[in-house]
């Protein structure tokens, strides 16, 4: 912001940033590190920062106690249904509510808008009993169709619409006047100057299904419809605590594939998230 | 899908006097919102009616019985001692998570705000926690935080003896609050950021030729511009914070005793440990309720406290 900064104080700055990070970078390279160290040095003392000596079956453990597999399978394929539903039923809406005059259209915004006052743990008894009814439950249905049409969809929904308010209207009087309808203005000029807004909401949709916790530990009960977060919990010994290692080393394969992604992609990870309606 | 089809009729459609501009609008309008009400409708609305009408019943799940029981279940509510401190541990974290949060996510931002060589970088890593798997992060300051674990090593080599973080009361909630925050302040950070590079240098500039110094910027310029998204980053965390199960289930699992027993975790205990499905339904519309006061309150604030919106 300030051009002057003085060299004294930018050492200071970098300082005090560097101290401020350790809990941010820490775990994750403790989760890398220690699941690929032996089970004698995982609470070794003084602790090992750099692993000492490398024990790589911790890995094939993963694999052998769980259909962990499957379970990967399971997580990515409904995180990526969820996204790409949530994006088709947001845009789609928050097209309509921003752009498109209909009767009600500001009431029917209002009710759609509770969804962020309703989140889906308030509703999760009944949606259970719903579910269990149409013999849904331990089916992946639940975890697909709440948050593509639900509560967890209306923030998507709000940031389309926040950002298809700010389109000039001129460039949808010239689409009218060359005759297009309201759903090709719709794909042909809206959306594809929404690919900002779009992206964020992939990314926080993508999210939110990765780390659903709660509705698959209701819903699912048999281990090869377990999804991620669920399965990383189910690495117990025969009294119920932790195996350490193996959890460290379920964790970083879940973890590390979005890290990486994020690394790589992250300029439009932060500045999307920045610069969509969310400023408020 | 339906709306294409609507838009695919042929030409001589359109001409017909029924079919003005606005007429084809309206219909348009409420295809693409359909899927969406339709969605809150049957997911959301639907079920707040439910939880409603289950909490006025005893549902014992084994016998397999529903009775109309009316408000018993709300004045179990008032006479759960259990309930008390349950609230009171929600009301900590909440407290907790939502001052811990704001305040490290300003500071974050405005650190990153400054002209420095390299702050792309710390950005991303201050950002990289909000896309680690939440169960893992988890599982890794569970792992940490154990007696013998990283965190208490560490500080034996300084020569202190740490506490057993996640089994005595004060440190169990100090512990998932803190493994909440840095999981998620990122978000907060990013959003704080972009509103304070929304503030007009200009501002700056006067004051300083007036002479006012860098922390009164900050409490006279700073503050209230960016006032609308302290607004808004405080509603999304405090609800955001009144959701939180997963650390609580993996961390403490509630304790020590009800120590950190939530009332997301404590609901769900009732409901689908316990199987009182009639009290667990009374629970979740304490929780409604709490989310509707607290937005809502929030949302008045905005007219004294928010000083610009755009």
């Amino acid at each position: 912001m300030r051009a002057d900064i003085s060299p004294r104080a930018k050492v200071a700055l970098y300082g005090v940033m560097c101290v401020l990070l350790i809990p941010f970078v820490f775990p994750t390279w403790w989760m890398v590190t220690s699941s690929i160290k032996p089970i004698s040095d995982i609470f070794a003392f003084p602790p090992q920062l750099v692993p000492q000596s490398y024990d790589w079956t911790t890995y094939s453990k993963v694999f052998e106690l769980q259909p962990f597999v499957r379970q990967y399978w399971n997580s990515a394929y409904i995180a990526a249904v969820v996204t790409v539903g949530t994006m088709i039923i947001s845009s789609m809406a928050g097209y309509a509510f921003a752009r498109i005059r209909f009767p009600y259209a500001n009431a029917i915004f209002m009710i759609v808008l509770l969804g962020l006052l309703i989140p889906s743990e308030v509703t999760i008894v009944p949606l259970f009993q719903m579910f269990l009814k149409a013999g849904m439950v331990n089916t992946h249905w639940p975890l697909i169709l709440v948050p593509i049409f639900g509560a967890p969809s209306v923030f998507a929904t709000f940031v389309m619409r926040q950002f298809f308010v700010t389109l000039p209207a001129e460039l949808e009087e010239a689409a009218r006047v060359d005759g297009l309808g309201r759903f090709k203005i719709f794909t042909r000029i809206a959306l594809p100057l929404a690919k900002p807004a779009l992206a964020s909401v992939a990314i926080f949709t993508f999210l939110h299904s990765w780390n659903l916790f709660l509705e698959p530990i209701v819903f699912l009960s048999s281990a090869e419809m377990f999804t991620l977060p669920q399965a990383l919990t189910q690495y117990t010994d025969a009294y119920g605590g932790p195996m350490w290692n193996i959890q460290l080393a379920a964790a970083t394969l879940t973890a590390l594939p979005v890290l990486i992604v994020f690394i790589i992609a992250q300029k439009q990870f932060v500045e999307g998230l920045a610069h969509t309606g969310l400023k408020g | 899908m339906a709306v294409a089809q609507e838009n695919a009729r042929p030409e001589g459609r359109s001409s017909s006097p029924f079919w003005t501009i606005a007429r084809r609008d309206s219909l348009a309008g409420f295809l693409f919102i359909a899927p969406q009400l339709i969605g809150i409708i049957v997911f959301v609305l639907i079920p707040l009616g439910l939880v409603f009408w289950y909490s006025l019943h005893e549902w014992n799940v084994l016998a397999n019985t529903f009775t109309y029981t009316g408000a018993q279940n709300y004045r179990m509510l008032m006479e759960d001692e259990g309930l008390l401190e349950v609230l009171g541990a929600t009301a900590i974290f909440s407290a907790g998570l939502v001052i811990f949060n704001l305040a490290l996510a300003l500071l974050l931002a405005v650190l990153l705000n400054q002209k420095l060589a390299g702050i792309a970088v710390f950005r991303t890593l201050f950002f990289s926690p909000v896309v680690v798997s939440l169960v893992a992060w988890t599982i890794v300051w569970g792992f940490l935080l154990q007696k013998n674990g990283g965190i208490n090593g560490m500080l034996l080599t300084f020569g202190i003896e740490g506490p057993n973080w996640l089994r005595e009361e004060t440190t169990a909630m100090i512990s998932v609050i803190v493994v909440q925050v840095f999981k998620n302040v990122g978000l907060n950070m990013i959003l704080f950021l972009a509103a304070l590079q929304g503030v007009p240098k200009e501002l700056y500039e006067a004051a300083r030729i007036d002479g006012a110094p860098t922390f009164k910027q900050f409490r006279r310029i700073t503050l209230p511009l960016i006032s609308p998204t302290i607004l808004l980053t405080s509603i999304i965390t405090i609800v955001g914070s009144l959701q939180v199960f997963a650390q609580i289930a993996v961390l403490t699992q509630g304790g020590p005793g009800l120590s950190t027993t939530v009332l997301v975790y404590y609901l769900y205990q009732q409901a689908f440990q316990f199987h009182f499905f009639g009290y667990g339904s009374t629970l979740s519309i304490l929780l409604f309720a709490i989310v509707a006061i607290l937005t809502f309150a929030q949302w008045q604030m905005r007219k004294r406290i928010v000083f610009y919106e755009s």
